[in-house]
């Protein structure tokens, strides 16, 4: 077959660094590289930057406070005015609408492949590469959890800063970790019923870290401030406890909650039901990897129960020319990603690291990595499923066929399961399943193992730069 | 220690080649054990698109092997359960020009006379078969003896079926000989040694490593392939449908990336376009080169793919021999000691004449083909040449 490969195109010349993400972790590290000298480009699939943390209002709703809505909205805004500057000045180009499929190359040659909303291409050629891709929601499925009306709890959080929409009347919140409380106290905030904050695990565990807590005092107080706003909205926690099913029809009419053992194991006879129009749930995030796992970085198991990136402490990956920021390298929160977002900027510009930011570093992880063991889904989780319930909602996997992947057909590990049952094969390319995969397969958490990050449109992958073969 | 178990044949791979062999060997009244140190379907049957495929190989040793394999597909597909997803959809090749016509119709001549079954289709009836094809093709040939399998699940099931005692995620450390007469005597994992006269290695692209293990060089080398898999699509490709320069592909020893793209859909809706081939080793980083032939290719094959959306890619290794045909049978070399690899890029399709050798090889009953052409100590040739710096690009 004749193909006509396209011509070489005249290459651009390449920037300093490309930092993919837009988030905290990259914001900060784009606006801080410049000021020190690097040109940068920024690539996110965002319109604006912020990432999924500091998220905007639709422009069309006129919202006139979307910082009532977030923690600290005067640390992104004096970044995203930094940027602009610096993109006036010359020093960043700040690629919005720009979804990051590949990166490839080594050393200091690296070339940043990106499609475009408008369906369009863009390479971006670079001599050291920042991932700050950030993490996405782990999800748990029970019983029921497809029915409309069930939404993440990051999702919810996100419908009400980029929407100012609510999710339901009476909205339940389980799962498990700080987001709940935060997302508990903002839908109260704007106006929902919460019958129960249902935390599968105890807060048990931080107790024994006090040294890690105290030396938090900003941690602790965005907990209390939580707190205060869930009292007045007379909302307690309910914790060792978990939504094991949600009921109805068309749309979730009320939940089943059951009390959990140590293990995550619901206790038989302990269920009661609680009326409800909206489930919020969620279990913590989960660092996206898929262009740092194709790359080849290192990656290691977190205290959390999910993998991130080996890292050194100037936030350098295995691979030369290669750093991370943020939650790719463990799920941190905010302040830390803006904090290592700062550190990697340094060292890719070959500057010391300001002892202050290594400081904050540390302190900040240290918490994490508390908050991630406390809040870490036990292996009992799987005792609510039942055969039929939906494990991979894009190829409609149930978990009796993973079951029978691993018990009759040699599936020891996820990736065996994906190949057996499709379980992982559909849109979100096991983003949604994967954990739960993972744990009926008996497997560790393993690395996203995406060599394309997103969908990519053929004709794009077709379009690409010939290269020449000997 | 662990108790010590006594099968009569340890088999070394649970891809679809080992399974095949433990099917086989199982019908014949052997007991199997399986060792493998990954999951069933861990390496390059994972990997593979489950293509069997009658029409890129030419009338030769490799040609009669999987004539074979097609008629006991056929057979198995009626006792496997449907999970296994085979499908007799037949093939297309199809020539870009008339020059490609002409060395397409000589190919599929010789083919004829092995026992295919080709039928010229002129490039006006193209359309009648795959009515998304590309206009301005000049003919191509219909193979109704191409197949295809979900790969995993052939594995897993033919597994099953065998009865085979499964011994996954353990790595075979040790191939026990005995010291007197260097005949086998079974292998030794981290857990538990299992003793059993006769050892076979189908480890595929890993059967080199197996090998060297027992003692003797076995020449198996990597051959990377990318596939592309798009989103779920309403079926608008029937056939697996390629381009003419494929065939001159897998007879090639060249280094350099050589692709043509094939072309199918699947049962779940995907559409699959592949393979490269290239020889880098066990190069795991993602060639965008690969991939822009690949979409280049299927675009052009299948103009309606160009706004589709590629969802994944993935790779694998195939194991090659220097002169392109598998390793099947008894080694000279170490009584008790057989060979089943070196499949190439057609192991599963291959998987169960080959398994149906071994189980002959390993009962002394008469083959179902002449086994000479594959016999692990032959002359493998020289090894093909392969650049210093190879290209990953």
């Amino acid at each position: 077959m004749t193909t006509s490969p396209s011509e070489p195109r005249p290459a651009p010349a390449p920037v300093d660094l490309a930092v993919v993400g837009a988030g905290p972790a990259g914001l900060a590290a784009a606006v801080t590289a410049a000021s020190l000298g690097l040109t940068v480009a920024l690539l996110d699939a965002g319109s604006r930057p912020g990432g999924q943390y500091y998220r905007h209002p639709e422009p069309a709703l006129g919202a006139a406070r979307p910082k009532a809505l977030h923690h600290d909205w005067a640390a992104f805004a004096g970044r995203e005015a930094e940027l602009r500057a610096h993109a006036r000045g010359g020093r960043v180009r700040h690629l919005a609408g720009h979804q990051v499929w590949s990166v490839t190359g080594s050393g200091t040659d690296w070339t940043v492949h990106a499609r475009t909303d408008d369906a369009g291409a863009e390479s971006v050629p670079a001599r050291a590469v920042l991932l700050a891709t950030g993490a996405y929601e782990r999800h748990l499925p029970f019983p029921g959890w497809t029915l409309p009306g069930v939404v993440g709890a990051g999702g919810a959080q996100a419908m009400l800063k980029s929407g100012l929409v609510l999710p339901g009347r009476r909205v339940v919140v389980a799962g498990s970790g700080p987001l709940l409380l935060a997302v508990a106290a903002s839908l109260a905030a704007a106006g929902a019923r919460v019958p129960a904050v249902v935390e599968a695990s105890g807060y048990v565990p931080y107790a024994r870290h006090p040294g890690t807590l105290l030396r938090n005092p900003a941690k602790l107080a965005e907990g209390a401030v939580h707190g205060g706003a869930l009292l007045r909205h007379r909302v307690r926690p309910l914790l060792r406890h978990a939504v094991v099913e949600a009921h109805g029809t068309d749309r979730v009419e009320a939940v089943t909650v059951a009390r959990l053992d140590r293990d995550w194991r619901p206790v038989p006879g302990t269920g009661r039901r609680v009326p409800c129009d909206a489930v919020a749930v969620g279990h913590g995030l989960v660092p996206e990897l898929s262009l740092a796992t194709a790359l080849g970085c290192a990656t290691r198991a977190a205290a959390d129960g999910t993998v991130a990136l080996v890292l050194t402490p100037g936030l350098r990956t295995s691979v030369p020319g290669v750093w991370a920021a943020g939650e790719a390298g463990g799920v941190g929160g905010a302040p830390l990603a803006l904090t290592e977002g700062e550190i990697a900027a340094h060292t890719i510009a070959g500057r010391a690291v300001p002892p202050a930011l290594v400081r904050r570093r540390a302190r900040l992880r240290a918490f994490a990595d508390v908050m991630g063991a406390a809040h870490r889904p036990g292996p009992g989780w799987t005792g609510w499923l039942r055969e039929e319930t939906a494990v991979c909602r894009c190829e409609e996997v149930p978990a009796g066929r993973v079951r029978e992947a691993v018990e009759d057909l040699g599936a020891t590990d996820a990736r065996t399961v994906k190949l057996l049952t499709r379980a992982g094969m559909g849109w979100c390319q096991g983003r949604m399943c994967g954990p739960a995969v993972a744990a009926l397969a008996g497997d560790g958490p393993s690395a996203d193992r995406r060599p394309l990050a997103c969908p990519v449109r053929l004709g794009q992958l077709a379009e690409l730069p010939a290269l020449p073969v000997d | 220690m662990p108790k010590r178990h006594s099968p009569d044949v340890v088999i070394i791979g649970a891809g679809v080649v080992g399974a095949a062999c433990a099917y086989y060997a199982a019908r014949s009244g052997l007991t199997v054990a399986v060792v493998d140190r990954g999951p069933v379907a861990g390496g390059t049957t994972g990997a593979g698109e489950g293509n069997l495929l009658v029409s890129d190989k030419e009338a030769g040793p490799e040609l009669d092997l999987a004539l074979l394999s097609t008629r006991l597909w056929r057979e198995l597909s009626a006792t496997l359960p449907p999970e296994t997803e085979y499908e007799p959809k037949g093939g297309l090749v199809v020539a870009p020009d008339e020059p490609a016509l002409r060395a397409l119709r000589a190919f599929a001549e010789g083919q004829r006379a092995a026992g295919v079954t080709a039928t010229e289709i002129p490039a006006d009836r193209l359309a009648d078969l795959e009515p998304h094809l590309a206009p301005g093709l000049a003919g191509g040939f219909h193979y109704l003896q191409d197949a295809q399998v979900q790969p995993a699940q052939a594995a897993a099931r033919l597994l099953a079926a065998s009865g085979a005692a499964l011994h996954l995620g353990e790595e075979v450390t040790a191939i026990l000989r005995d010291p007197a007469s260097g005949a086998v005597r079974g292998v030794r994992t981290a857990r538990r040694e299992l003793l059993a006269p006769a050892v076979l290695n189908a480890a595929g692209t890993w059967g080199g490593e197996v090998a060297r293990l027992a003692g003797v060089p076995l020449p198996v080398l990597p051959r990377r392939g990318f596939v592309l898999v798009t989103e779920p699509l309403p079926r608008i490709v029937r056939h697996k449908v390629y381009a003419a320069d494929y065939i001159a592909d897998v007879a090639s020893g060249s280094a350099a990336l050589q692709s043509s793209a094939v072309v199918e859909g699947t049962p779940g809706g995907p559409v699959l376009i592949g393979a490269t081939r290239e020889r880098v080793g066990f190069d795991r980083s993602l060639s965008t080169e690969a991939l822009r032939r690949l979409a280049a290719q299927a675009a052009a094959l299948f103009p309606v793919l160009a706004d589709v959306q590629v969802l994944r890619a993935y790779h694998g290794f195939r194991p090659y021999l220097p002169d392109h045909l598998p390793a099947i049978g008894a080694d000279p070399r170490v009584p008790g000691l057989h060979h089943a690899c070196g499949h190439e890029g057609a192991g599963i399709g291959l998987a169960p004449a080959t398994g149906a050798l071994v189980a002959a090889a390993l009962t002394g009953t008469a083959p179902p083909l002449d086994p000479a052409p594959f016999r692990p100590g032959r002359d493998f040739g020289p090894a093909d040449t392969v650049p210093p710096q190879e290209q990953q690009s």
